[in-house]
């Protein structure tokens, strides 16, 4: 069975990102990257499926050739190859620009199971898995926190509000991955060292328009400092007057 | 000249970062006081390869350069020094004596066993009368018909009593001094052997240190490693190797000095403002930072030269000797930072205190650093 795991290069979620002089992107200056955590949880799967079964499993990431760097740490965790489509401008990509220019490399690798990582950490559109399926007419499940394989039918697990929705789905389909789905194991050092001999297959990311535009970036206004207003039972007429007459939640 | 680490050595320190952060920090504080040796720890670190990294992989290991290894060694003791000293022992001092001066069936045999963590290991050479003299072994391997008979006591043993494989040194023919050296690899679970744990340690609470006990331990001819008289030349060999470790494990608690002190100060407030903002509290800090840097480049420079397959004797002397001094000095500055609160374990700069302070004194005390630097500059030995 072929196997695609579809990742994204994102801020280390420890960065403090800054806004780019033109407003709308961000400083890539000092940024530590790395592979987008939801991602982790899809490629821990799928090499979960490979040591069942000796699937054979992809990475495919939209990037600049920094990416490589995301690429390795699926590769050091497991995977057998990957495919980088190369994109110096790959962050000023929305969710359909990337969805149809993976889906076009998708139709090429012809996978039995695409997994993606319910949403990356940095833009947040939690779109691209799903708008793939759509594009490749694929039947999809976002989401999912369960997974298990018979013949070809995927049983999965996601939840939903109060409680949890058990699908099947015929392969080839698309999941996306959320936290629960597994617990993604740290590369080893022998994983780390055999992935840069594994097979990187470098190619021009193919250009499609974005749906959308960027106006502008804003940073979230500072918090104001919280409040001490004393200890004990003599602050409790202070605290309930503060709330009724400065909150206003009262 | 390249400061740069390349896409390995960062790949390799993000995962010791990580792993150090996430599976070897949360439980530590608990571990120190309650003196818990990490068995748990080791299994994780052996599932990731740590237990082995540069090791060659025919052997089990990662087959990491020097640089690497020491990243490693630094992220870990920046959270914790004795699962640090667990790992130095076990990696530099045994697995690393094993590569350069076992046989070949004795490689195949053991090495697979230790870098996989199925084996611990143990380095017994100091004993309660060798010290800095290591020469002066009293323990001794009489000669028999199958094999070698040791009796003696080792002292200040990390890893003593949770070990399957302990390197022992004893001495074989008195009269030729050092030349009459050898080393053993002995099984700890051979009739005679026990390994009676050493209570009352200033540091390193949850590290396992032990006296071995020798009684009428027999072992065949193939425990020996190298030849009659290799004894003292493979100790000292391994102490090159282990004081490469100590180095940046040191690099890490200083490091952990920088990180604890600078996020204190940006948080605790004097005198109506964060304390960061004081200039002698600055002055800590940057020293703290001068020499982390330096203990750091120092310790790369050693892991360069041992990468070029160079004996590195001198250069690893003088990072050991700085970076154990830098890390010393780091804790004690950043419980200043601290103040009160940096002298009890709510925070760990007290822990990094006790536990930076052997690092002074093992594999080669600072003054006996300082009596190899300066033999090898000057060509006069100041000792025997």
């Amino acid at each position: 069975m072929k196997i695609v795991v579809c990742i994204k290069q994102v801020p280390d979620t420890e960065t403090k990102v800054k806004i780019a002089a033109d407003g709308k992107s961000l400083d890539p200056a000092g940024v530590d990257y790395v592979l987008n955590p939801y991602d982790e949880y899809a490629v821990e799967e799928a090499i979960k499926l490979k040591e069942a079964n000796g699937s054979e499993v992809t990475i495919l990431c939209l990037g600049t050739e920094a990416a490589t760097k995301a690429i390795r740490t699926g590769l050091a965790m497991g995977a057998d190859n990957a495919v980088l489509l190369k994109d110096e401008n790959a962050a000023g990509r929305d969710w359909l620009s990337v969805a149809k220019t993976l889906a076009e490399e998708l139709k090429a690798l012809q996978p039995d199971l695409i997994f993606f990582g319910k949403q990356a950490m940095d833009d947040d559109s939690a779109a691209v898995g799903t708008a793939v399926a759509q594009i490749l007419g694929l039947p999809s499940v976002a989401n999912i926190t369960s997974f298990a394989l018979e013949g070809a039918t995927a049983t999965v697990q996601r939840e939903v509000e109060g409680g949890i929705e058990t699908l099947t789905a015929t392969l080839p389909a698309i999941f996306t991955a959320h936290k629960g789905l597994n617990e993604p194991r740290y590369p080893s050092l022998k994983g780390i060292m055999s992935a840069k001999k594994k097979p990187v297959e470098e190619k021009a990311a193919a250009v499609c328009e974005n749906g959308t535009e960027v106006v502008s970036m804003a940073l979230p206004p500072e918090r104001p400092p919280g409040k001490v207003i004393g200890e004990g039972v003599e602050a409790v007429e202070k605290l309930i007057d503060l709330l009724k007459n400065e909150a206003k939640v009262l | 000249m390249d400061f740069e680490l390349n896409a390995d050595q960062k790949a390799v320190r993000d995962m010791a970062r990580k792993f150090a952060d996430e599976v070897i920090a949360p439980g530590v504080r608990e571990r120190d006081i309650k003196h818990e040796f990490h068995a748990d720890i080791v299994k994780k670190l052996a599932e990731v390869g740590l237990l082995g990294g540069p090791v060659p992989e025919k052997y089990g290991g990662a087959g990491l350069d020097y640089i690497s290894h020491a990243i490693v060694t630094e992220e870990v003791g920046r959270v914790d020094s004795a699962v640090r000293t667990t790992l130095s022992v076990h990696i530099s001092l045994v697995e690393l004596t094993i590569l350069r001066y076992a046989s070949e069936e004795q490689k195949r045999r053991y090495l697979p066993e230790l870098t996989s963590g199925r084996m611990i290991g143990c380095y017994g050479l100091t004993e309660p009368d060798a010290g800095s003299d290591a020469a002066n072994q009293q323990t001794t391997a009489v000669k028999t018909d199958t094999g070698w008979l040791l009796n003696g006591n080792k002292m200040w043993i990390s890893n003593g009593g949770v070990s399957d494989l302990a390197l022992v040194f004893a001495q074989t023919d008195k009269p030729r001094g050092h030349k009459g050296i050898a080393c053993f690899l002995v099984p700890t679970d051979a009739p005679g052997f026990s390994a009676p744990i050493i209570e009352g340690k200033l540091g390193l609470w949850s590290s396992n240190t032990t006296e071995l006990v020798l009684e009428n331990v027999e072992v065949s001819d193939d425990a020996l490693m190298g030849e009659v008289g290799d004894g003292f030349k493979i100790a000292m060999g391994a102490l090159d190797s282990g004081r490469y470790s100590v180095a940046a494990g040191c690099v890490g608690i200083a490091q952990g000095c920088v990180d604890a002190s600078v996020k204190y100060a940006t948080e605790r407030e004097a005198f109506g403002r964060k304390i960061a903002g004081f200039q002698l509290v600055q002055e800590l800090i940057a020293d703290m930072v001068v020499q982390t840097e330096a203990a750091r480049l120092l310790t790369w420079k050693a892991g360069h030269v041992k990468n070029q397959g160079e004996s590195a004797t001198f250069e690893t002397s003088v990072a050991k000797y700085y970076a154990t001094e830098a890390a010393l000095k780091a804790a004690g500055d950043a419980i200043r930072v601290h103040g009160g609160y940096g002298y009890s374990n709510e925070y760990p700069v007290e822990r990094f205190l006790r536990d930076a302070q052997v690092n002074v004194l093992y594999e080669g005390t600072s003054q006996i650093q300082k009596l190899i630097i300066g033999s090898h500059v000057t060509g006069v030995r100041a000792f025997t």
